[in-house]
């Protein structure tokens, strides 16, 4: 096969349809993607989408109201209630969750989504829940995602459930009120493309990094209109949650959903979970699993190859997530700066407040913000307690934990991190969206930076005005204990 | 008319359609620049006020952190184009990458509730493609090199949408390009018709399939 180098740490495959190429292969291997694609497709339209049956339907309170407003209209109720599962995340206070909602208008969506469930038996993991949290985790660790469905919901991080193997994408509010009516959805099939990634990893780099490093090479508009699946021996080494942290940032490369081959990691996460598979079903829907793997032979429209060894501790610099760099770099200038964000560099860095070839370690920091569906999972808070046991966040630093679900945030109790937290400063809050999105009552201030796990640093996205530095949970740690952005590298033994 | 259109067409043709889009065939403006690239929904149309229930007012807060200082009102940024009273029309004309971000399908609520058809770009994200289609809100892909000639031309340069024949047209110098859509799309934009109301008339397919395939 011809490749062609574009640099010393990635490759492209030759130019040509997929399909040419396939043809060209011995025995025209599927890809894990089209194995799952190909089960759930209803029917084709000649020159037009597929009718694309949906396993699993996701929604909260801020993209389905006018959905469920629709159906009200047309007169029909939801198709397959149960396989709908609901939960209030976006618009969530993450403290006092006992009270009522002080804002009004959040609280009417809550409510109005606790009165749609109801008149569409439709199960909601509602505040109060045991299970309640952001949809992204929940559905993981309640063991309704699995191996070899489709699942969406309104809301462009659903790429996160695609860690188990599953094709999981956003979509919009017409398209929810779609799977209400029909659990099905008009789709085109994406294009395909496979990010590898070889190695073991340095000290002091996690999934996080990687994905921050994926999106510095391609871009914010990379993968747009592919799916991706991500593979290697450093993906395959990854736990769960560190799988999830990738696939979730999928739609940040514009990916239509990003996937990994379910594998003995994975088997073992989803047994015992809640809602997972029992006794003889168990066998079974392991054995069906089992097959869903890309084929030696499959064909892809596009594959990188990266390297585990040439990833750091990463950071962004700018406004949109693919404008990242290692700690240890400066900030690149419009020569050096990658097409895609060339036109937008001046802009980006007056609004961030930042200089072109300036060092980003050593930018003083004021909010920590520990949390979202890309890294606010048990095991993001467990690295975060483990660094910095013993340790206190600066003074003039605010610090907010805020944990994905109410099963993680009992979990962290049980553990004994919150006391961790507790010694270090940190501030550990009630499950919800947060500070992520700007739309509760969790916001950083104008002018402020805020180094965030979060997934997204666009323009006023923590806040009008706030300055978001995407990061890990550690790199976000070490800045939280310093006050600047840090290497975190210079902090573990 | 090639595959199902006809077939589709006799199905929804008669239908009382419950959300009918309004019709976009052609469409003859001035535009709006905004010679910005990867404009992301969250500039387009910010978190804070995604609280409605409905689908409506959401034009006015189109924009809202470029157009106003301080999220304040009387203080409008004369230097962005929303805000230039020389710029109008029902084409938004923007740099590449429109749409990227979030899903919220407020963002193409928005640009409709402002007063626009069209979105003129060289690339588009996804979701929102999906998500203006949804809304009979027409997302027209040029080239780069066309993108740039429209975004050169003065402020009362017309352009013309053309959806049956496909092509995008600068009236001023005769410049044209085609540009793509799936027949299926088409249809459904130059009538009005809905893919829910499309699916809603295959359910007992939909039926079928769970029962065989599932």
């Amino acid at each position: 096969m011809e490749i062609q180098t574009h640099n010393d740490s990635y490759k492209i495959p030759p130019a040509g349809s997929r399909a040419e190429r396939r043809e060209r292969t011995e025995f025209g291997g599927a890809t894990l993607f089209e194995k799952i694609w190909d089960k759930h497709i209803v029917k084709t339209i000649d020159d037009g989408p597929s009718v694309l049956y949906i396993d699993r339907h996701f929604i909260h309170e801020v993209t389905s109201p006018q959905a469920f407003t629709g159906l009200n209209k047309r007169g029909i109720k939801v198709l397959r209630p149960h396989q709908t599962i609901a939960t209030a995340d976006h618009n969530v206070p993450t403290l006092n969750q006992h009270l009522p909602i002080k804002e009004e208008l959040s609280r009417l969506q809550v409510e109005a989504l606790i009165q749609n469930c109801h008149e569409h038996g439709v199960e909601l993991y509602g505040l109060g829940h045991p299970f309640q949290g952001i949809v992204h985790v929940i559905g993981p660790e309640l063991g309704i995602t699995q191996p070899g469905m489709t699942i969406v919901c309104g809301d462009s991080h659903t790429s996160t459930h695609g860690a188990f193997g599953a094709i999981a994408f956003g979509i919009g509010t017409s398209e929810v009120e779609m799977v209400f009516a029909s659990q099905c959805l008009l789709q085109s099939k994406p294009k395909l493309m496979r990010i590898n990634i070889e190695g073991e990893l340095n000290k002091g780099v996690v999934s996080k990094d990687i994905v921050l490093y994926i999106l510095s090479k391609i871009t914010s508009s990379g993968a747009t209109g592919y799916a991706i699946e991500f593979a290697g021996s450093t993906i395959r080494s990854l736990s769960m949650e560190a799988r999830m942290t990738i696939c979730n940032m999928s739609i940040e490369m514009g990916g239509r959903c990003g996937l990994i081959a379910p594998d003995e990691i994975t088997f073992n996460y989803i047994k015992g979970k809640p809602l997972s598979p029992k006794e003889e079903q168990w066998q079974v829907s392991l054995n069906k699993w089992k097959t869903l793997y890309s084929d030696t032979d499959a064909v892809f429209d596009k594959e990188y190859y990266f390297k585990a060894e040439d990833i750091e501790p990463m950071i962004t610099y700018g406004t949109n997530p693919g404008m990242g760099i290692s700690v240890s770099a400066t900030i690149p200038t419009v020569d050096t700066i990658n097409e895609n964000d060339k036109s937008g560099l001046a802009k980006s860095l007056t609004y961030m407040g930042l200089t072109q070839g300036a060092a980003i370690k050593g930018q003083k920091i004021d909010y920590v913000f520990i949390g979202s569906c890309t890294n606010s999972r048990i095991e993001d808070l467990r690295l975060v307690a483990s660094f910095i046991k013993g340790k206190h966040k600066a003074d003039d630093v605010e610090v907010w934990i805020v944990p994905g679900s109410k099963q993680v945030e009992a979990q962290a109790i049980a553990e004994g991190i919150d006391k961790i937290f507790e010694e270090a400063g940190f501030m550990l809050r009630q499950p919800g969206c947060s500070a992520c999105l700007g739309m509760n009552e969790d916001k950083i201030p104008a002018g402020k930076y805020c180094i965030s796990t979060s997934n997204r640093n666009f323009e006023g996205r923590q806040g009008a005005g706030a300055r978001t530095l995407l990061a890990s949970p550690l790199t976000a740690a070490a800045a939280a204990i310093t006050g600047f952005v840090t290497d975190v590298r210079e902090l573990l033994n | 008319m090639s595959f199902e259109l006809a077939s589709l067409n006799s199905k929804l043709i008669n239908r009382s359609q419950v959300n009918k889009m309004k019709a976009l065939t052609t469409i003859l403006s001035r535009f709006v620049p905004i010679n910005i690239e990867n404009i992301d929904t969250d500039q387009i149309i910010p978190a804070r006020f995604l609280k409605a229930t409905t689908k409506n007012g959401f034009g006015k807060n189109l924009f809202r952190d470029w157009r106003y200082y301080n999220d304040d009102e009387s203080k409008t940024r004369a230097d962005f184009p929303l805000n230039m009273s020389q710029f109008d029309g029902e084409i938004l004309v923007a740099g590449k990458n429109f749409g990227c971000g979030s899903s919220r399908e407020h963002a193409a609520w928005s640009i409709l509730d402002y007063g626009f058809r069209v979105v003129v770009s060289s690339f588009f994200a996804d979701i929102f493609k999906n998500n203006a289609l949804n809304n009979g809100v027409l997302p027209v892909q040029v080239s780069e090199a066309f993108l740039q000639r429209i975004f050169l031309q003065d402020n009362n340069t017309e352009l013309t949408i053309d959806l049956e024949k496909q092509t995008i047209t600068i009236i001023s110098t005769g410049e044209q390009e085609h540009f793509d859509i799936s027949s299926y799309k088409k249809t459904c934009l130059m009538n009005g018709y809905d893919d829910i109301d499309y699916l809603i008339s295959i359910k007992e397919e939909i039926q079928k399939f769970e029962l065989e395939k599932l």
